[in-house]
């Protein structure tokens, strides 16, 4: 614990050299890439440790995005933004943590309420359910234009977003899922993943299990929508795509399943290629370059190291630093 | 202390179960053999409810409590004391030996004893202490089984169902896992045991059912099968 602090500070002290330093492009830059981080470590605890395959990131973000941004909203100009919000809310205007708090809230009653019928299930039906939840959202926010303005999505959202937030956000995703990995937990759901029907031999409560790692990651990734809104001041149905779905599934399986170190390295490498391809694909006029590329990096991955960066484990020096008793 | 009455249970559309009936009392190891294909492992899935009856009833008799099985959860019935250790070494690869010893103790309500029995489970297979940081999918076939079993035991089981726990041994680690299973049944454990060694399984058991095309074709006291002119022909490669 006292390693995890020192850890916690020295992520502190990076950041505020960054808010001294670094220009506004590369504090946007620098938040997004967090944001990432905090999506990627968050979809772990499905795709990494419990050895589900969801999909659903974008539409949790999309809906703890779009009850943030209404929250936060300024109240005079809700009038004509949002007419068909109740009177009650449309006076109101939140700061952003409790917007971010019940935006996350949101998208986890969201994520029981798919996760409840589908996770019963075996096989990729979690993949299928979630692909169409991110698809039937985005249908939604189109067509509830009272509350959203539609497809022309909100803009104009105050930038509550900063360093800051976003550091502290992350740093709790990856202490949570941490926690959740090293506890017994953290083995009933990696038991559920290497071996399904002997860990519901052995009383694992393989519904029970999996909904918690699902909902978890849902609310983060609610939380994560709302930080990004605040971040880049706009959202729109189509902010949090497919293309983003498979942007993280991607950054998992580098990384290897289900080590958090491996999220978080191959998240910030690849978030930060994608960004340095953008200059590249304008040049050249080939855009869509950094997916080819992206898409490139699994083929590749998959061939030479099925288990990612670290396999599932976290690498010998990381682990040795925060835990201190022998593994 | 179990108690399977006319039990139906299909496989998808196929009806593997066709009305058995069979009980196992306290403190027995009753054996359950018969060919490939016959219902054995059906029959262990449909009580710890991985499968669930089409018709016909499951009992478990418990501190004078009569429970039936086929309307609870797999996890809910491990709580009762009823563990099914599955067949073919399922043990989960890429954690370690130790971490998969503890799963097995995951659904224990009181925490306490369980570094007790984890020494009691290294004491009957000394091998898993030696190798309790390495993967299990590292160990050998004959080494994963003991795990199988040791983890089970970690669950505190009251009955234990044990499925081919002989699959694939060596004949030396054959004894080794029929003698903890003998240990195991004379510390209180009642086991049912399905077996395709049907020799070992009769030897060791206090009765035994033979299982045909999902119906029950023999029953008896073990001796009583051994001696069996049909069983020594069919399962004991004896020709009569």
């Amino acid at each position: 614990m006292g390693r995890g602090l020192v850890a916690l500070g020295l992520g502190a002290a990076a950041v505020a050299v960054m808010q001294a330093s670094f220009n506004d492009y590369l504090l946007t830059l620098a938040s997004i890439i967090l944001i990432n981080v905090m999506l990627t470590t968050s979809l772990s605890l499905t795709n990494g440790l419990t050895g589900l395959f969801s999909l659903g990131h974008p539409a949790f973000m999309t809906i703890g995005g779009y009850v943030a941004a209404i929250l936060t909203y300024p109240a005079r100009r809700k009038g004509f933004m949002m007419p068909e919000l109740p009177e009650a809310l449309a006076v109101q205007q939140w700061d952003l943590l409790p917007s971010l708090l019940v935006g996350g809230t949101a998208a986890a009653l969201i994520a029981v309420l798919v996760g409840f019928p589908v996770l019963r299930l075996r096989g990729h039906y979690l993949a299928v359910a979630t692909l169409g939840l991110i698809i039937i959202v985005k249908v939604l926010v189109n067509n509830m234009d009272g509350y959203t303005r539609g497809g022309l999505g909100l803009n104009g959202l105050p930038q509550l977003t900063n360093l800051w937030w976003v550091f502290g956000w992350t740093a709790l995703s990856i202490i949570v899922c941490w926690r959740i990995k090293h506890s017994s937990l953290g083995r009933t759901m990696m038991a559920l993943r290497e071996n399904y029907m002997a860990a519901q031999c052995m009383g694992v409560s393989a519904l029970g299990i999996s909904l918690i790692a699902f909902v978890t990651g849902a609310f983060f990734a609610g939380v994560a929508g709302g930080l990004m809104a605040h971040l880049i001041t706009v959202i729109t149905p189509g902010t949090y795509s497919v293309v983003l779905a498979f942007n993280l599934v991607v950054m998992i399986v580098v990384g290897g399943n289900g080590s958090l170190t491996g999220a978080i390295v191959a998240t910030v490498i690849l978030s930060i290629a994608s960004e340095a391809l953008r200059p590249v694909e304008e040049a050249l006029e080939l855009y869509g370059l950094s997916q080819v590329i992206l898409a490139l990096c699994l083929i590749l991955m998959l061939i030479y190291r099925p288990g990612g960066l670290f396999g599932s484990a976290e690498p010998a020096l990381v682990r040795r630093w925060f835990t201190r008793r022998s593994p | 202390m179990l108690e399977l009455v006319d039990l139906h249970v299909y496989r998808g559309a196929t009806h593997v179960l066709r009305g058995i009936s069979m009980t196992v009392d306290e403190g027995e190891v009753v054996a359950l053999i018969g060919a490939n294909g016959a219902g054995k492992t059906t029959t262990l899935q449909t009580v710890s409810g991985l499968l669930r009856p089409r018709t016909g009833e499951v009992t478990l008799r418990s501190q004078g409590r009569r429970i039936a099985l086929a309307a609870q959860a797999p996890e809910a019935i491990v709580r009762l004391g009823v563990v099914h250790c599955p067949e073919g070494r399922q043990v989960f690869a890429s954690l370690s030996v130790e971490e998969n010893l503890m799963i097995g103790a995951y659904a224990r309500r009181q925490r306490t004893g369980i570094a007790a029995d984890l020494a009691r489970v290294h004491d009957l297979f000394p091998i898993l202490a030696e190798r309790r940081a390495q993967r299990a999918g590292s160990l050998s076939g004959g080494e994963q089984m003991m795990l199988a079993v040791g983890r089970a035991l970690m669950a505190r089981p009251r009955l234990l169902l044990l499925d081919e726990p002989s699959l694939g041994l060596a004949p030396q680690m054959v004894e080794t896992i029929f003698a903890v299973i003998r240990d195991l049944n004379r510390a209180g454990v009642t086991i049912l045991l399905v077996e395709q060694n049907a020799a070992m399984a009769l030897e060791l058991a206090h009765r035994g059912y033979v299982l045909e095309n999902g119906t029950i074709a023999l029953s008896g006291p073990a001796e009583a099968l051994l001696a069996d002119e049909q069983v020594k022909h069919a399962y004991l490669g004896i020709a009569g």
